[in-house]
């Protein structure tokens, strides 16, 4: 690994404001790794290294001209097949869309590069965001870094994989149901879900609109905090994008100090794995002693948030995927059909099993005699689950829990029962389901394997969550370990 | 409480445009089956003051409606898997 692999996007920056370091050789320290290692992680879908270097050299002349560095000036980033970059190709880890050129770019992406990014290239993904281990790709698993016969999580699995392997100091990902923070958590690196509406969707491919949030992964706060610096915003093009402030969040007092950690116990009290609460316990000990003091808090509507979500998120999915038809993008089966048969072979042949399993669970929950007992129930159950937060942020500024009940699991090893697939995101989905930003951090290892801490904080509360993050990265020295090379 | 059978999957798959096999059929009705005995937990709750939750933010504002460009049509055609004469080309659905 060659030492500009290793660094943050603070110091990347930092190095090429100085003219310390090109944008160019950081690019090629990237690429290069990633030609060593990522034969070995299949994190990537599409590597692009000539319009990177292209990229990085734009970025040198106008910083060798004398303008300011831009906040981002030579940092690579990877970014998640579900978001739209110019000049690449979407897939959304489907066959469906195979050789679909998207003629826009994502409102995320394209601050990214404003902000002197360099895209690398795009990450693997559970088909359409759907799923928990990246398994649920069309194309091919991708592997944990840190065990390479585990999953690196999902369905943001490429991106936090790439992070972890010091493919890329940061990237973006895509978050429905936990899918930065599960894989952050299973790769042990930072990734954070932020308040539905902070980051504009526009360029994202749908999944489930009221859940879908992109967010950044990187191996330290205060990078995480950079992407977020530029990604956060309102815009135009996406009408549930939120015009709130957006802080400085490099700029936020430090430490921990009169900080309120509340713990939901009862929550947690069965199905935790126990190296991974033992983690956890100590997690709230540092928080102590920085200075932060730990609280019960009661989420009484959370054992049904796993049912609301998957009612909910399917529901909305079989609405988003009605329009691959064979029509507008991507494939087409192919022979000679009537138009209804046109939609049903290319949808037959275009999607995965487990999305076609959402797909008819969705419209089942949705269809004639069934919309009130499911959707409009789960709809309901949804609003009783935000008032728990409400509730709860009372009495706390945070929330703790383990971001997965268990480290990263084998490959293969839940392929088979959709249901415990879904069980596993048990801490994840509330976050979603009301709208929150929660971050996923290192706190140490299971088994020799990653363990996430999950804070949780209140709508448009980023600020809090990067400073609880910050202040705990100061104690405590996980987010520093690194998989074996 | 509705059990799902075979004939339920190929019912929802028709709604969804989707053409399943035998086998999908048979795994998706007995996965369906676990997953909404799952969901049943859900009729216990008592919900009847509460207003249901679409998404998270109810109140945002709207933009002014005001025309502004949409997308190039050429660059729209260019992902499509057939086009002619400027327009999407789909299997002919008017007998003549």
């Amino acid at each position: 690994m060659s030492g500009l692999t290793g660094l943050p996007a603070t110091e990347i920056r930092r190095r090429v404001a100085a003219r310390e370091v090109s944008c160019e050789e950081v690019a090629r320290a990237h690429l290069d790794r990633i030609a060593a290692v990522e034969p070995g992680i299949d994190a990537f879908l599409l590597v692009a290294p000539e319009r990177a270097i292209e990229a990085a050299r734009r970025v040198d002349e106008a910083v060798g001209s004398g303008g300011p560095a831009p906040p981002l000036a030579g940092v690579p980033v990877a970014v998640k097949d579900v978001l739209h970059v110019p000049g690449l190709p979407t897939t959304c880890g489907s066959r469906v869309l195979e050789g679909y050129r998207p003629p826009f770019a994502a409102t995320a992406v394209a601050r990214l590069q404003s902000a002197g990014a360099i895209v690398v290239g795009k990450t693997n993904m559970d088909e359409f965001a759907m799923g928990s281990s990246t398994e649920n790709s069309a194309f091919k698993p991708t592997r944990n870094p840190w065990d390479r016969e585990r999953v690196p999580g999902g369905s943001s699995g490429g991106s936090a994989a790439a992070v972890a392997a010091r493919l890329a100091p940061i990237a973006l990902g895509t978050d429905t149901g936990g899918s930065i923070r599960q894989p952050a958590a299973f790769c042990g690196v930072v990734g954070l879900k932020p308040t539905w509406g902070r980051v504009s969707r526009y360029g994202l491919v749908a999944f489930a609109s009221s859940l879908d949030q992109a967010g950044p992964f990187a191996r330290t706060v205060e990078d995480a905090a950079l992407v977020c610096s530029v990604v956060f915003g309102p815009d135009p093009l996406d009408a549930t994008s939120a015009d709130e402030p957006v802080p400085d969040f490099a700029d936020l007092p430090g430490g921990a100090d009169g900080l309120r950690v509340g713990v939901p116990w009862a929550f947690l009290a069965e199905g935790v794995e126990a190296e991974t609460m033992a983690r956890f316990r100590e997690s709230l000990g540092a928080f102590e002693s920085a200075g932060a003091t730990v609280v019960e808090v009661s989420l009484p509507h959370l054992p049904h948030a796993i049912a609301t979500y998957y009612v909910v998120a399917t529901a909305e999915a079989s609405s988003n995927l009605a329009r691959y038809d064979g029509v507008r993008y991507g494939r087409r089966a192919p022979g000679d059909h009537d138009l209804k048969r046109l939609y049903g072979k290319t949808r037959d042949l275009g999607f995965g099993a487990e999305v076609k399993r959402r797909i008819i669970l969705g419209t089942f929950a949705l269809s004639s005699g069934y919309y009130d007992a499911y959707y409009l129930r789960a709809q309901k159950v949804r609003a009783l689950i935000r008032r728990d937060f409400d509730a709860a942020f009372g009495t706390c500024d945070v929330i703790a829990t383990p971001t997965t009940p268990t480290p990263a699991f084998r490959l293969g090893e839940k392929t088979g029962d959709p249901l415990q697939m879904y069980l596993a995101d048990i801490f994840t989905v509330p976050a979603n389901l009301a709208g929150l930003p929660g971050v996923s951090l290192p706190c140490g290892l299971a088994h020799g394997l990653p363990v996430g801490l999950q804070l949780l904080a209140r709508a448009f509360d980023e600020a809090t969550l990067l400073r609880a993050g910050a202040a705990y990265q100061q104690v405590t020295p996980h987010h520093q370990l690194a998989p074996p090379a | 409480m509705p059990r799902v059978t075979e004939e339920t999957v190929e019912h929802v798959a028709r709604l969804a445009h989707l053409s399943l096999t035998d086998e999908e059929r048979r795994l998706f009705a007995r996965q369906l089956e676990e997953i909404l005995a799952w969901a049943d937990s859900l009729q216990a709750l008592d919900t009847s003051d509460v207003p249901p939750m679409s998404h998270p933010r109810e109140a945002e504002a709207l933009r002014e409606d005001e025309p502004r460009d949409g997308l190039d049509r050429q660059a729209a055609l260019e992902a499509a898997p057939e086009a002619a004469d400027g327009l999407f080309r789909v299997p002919r659905v008017i007998a003549g």
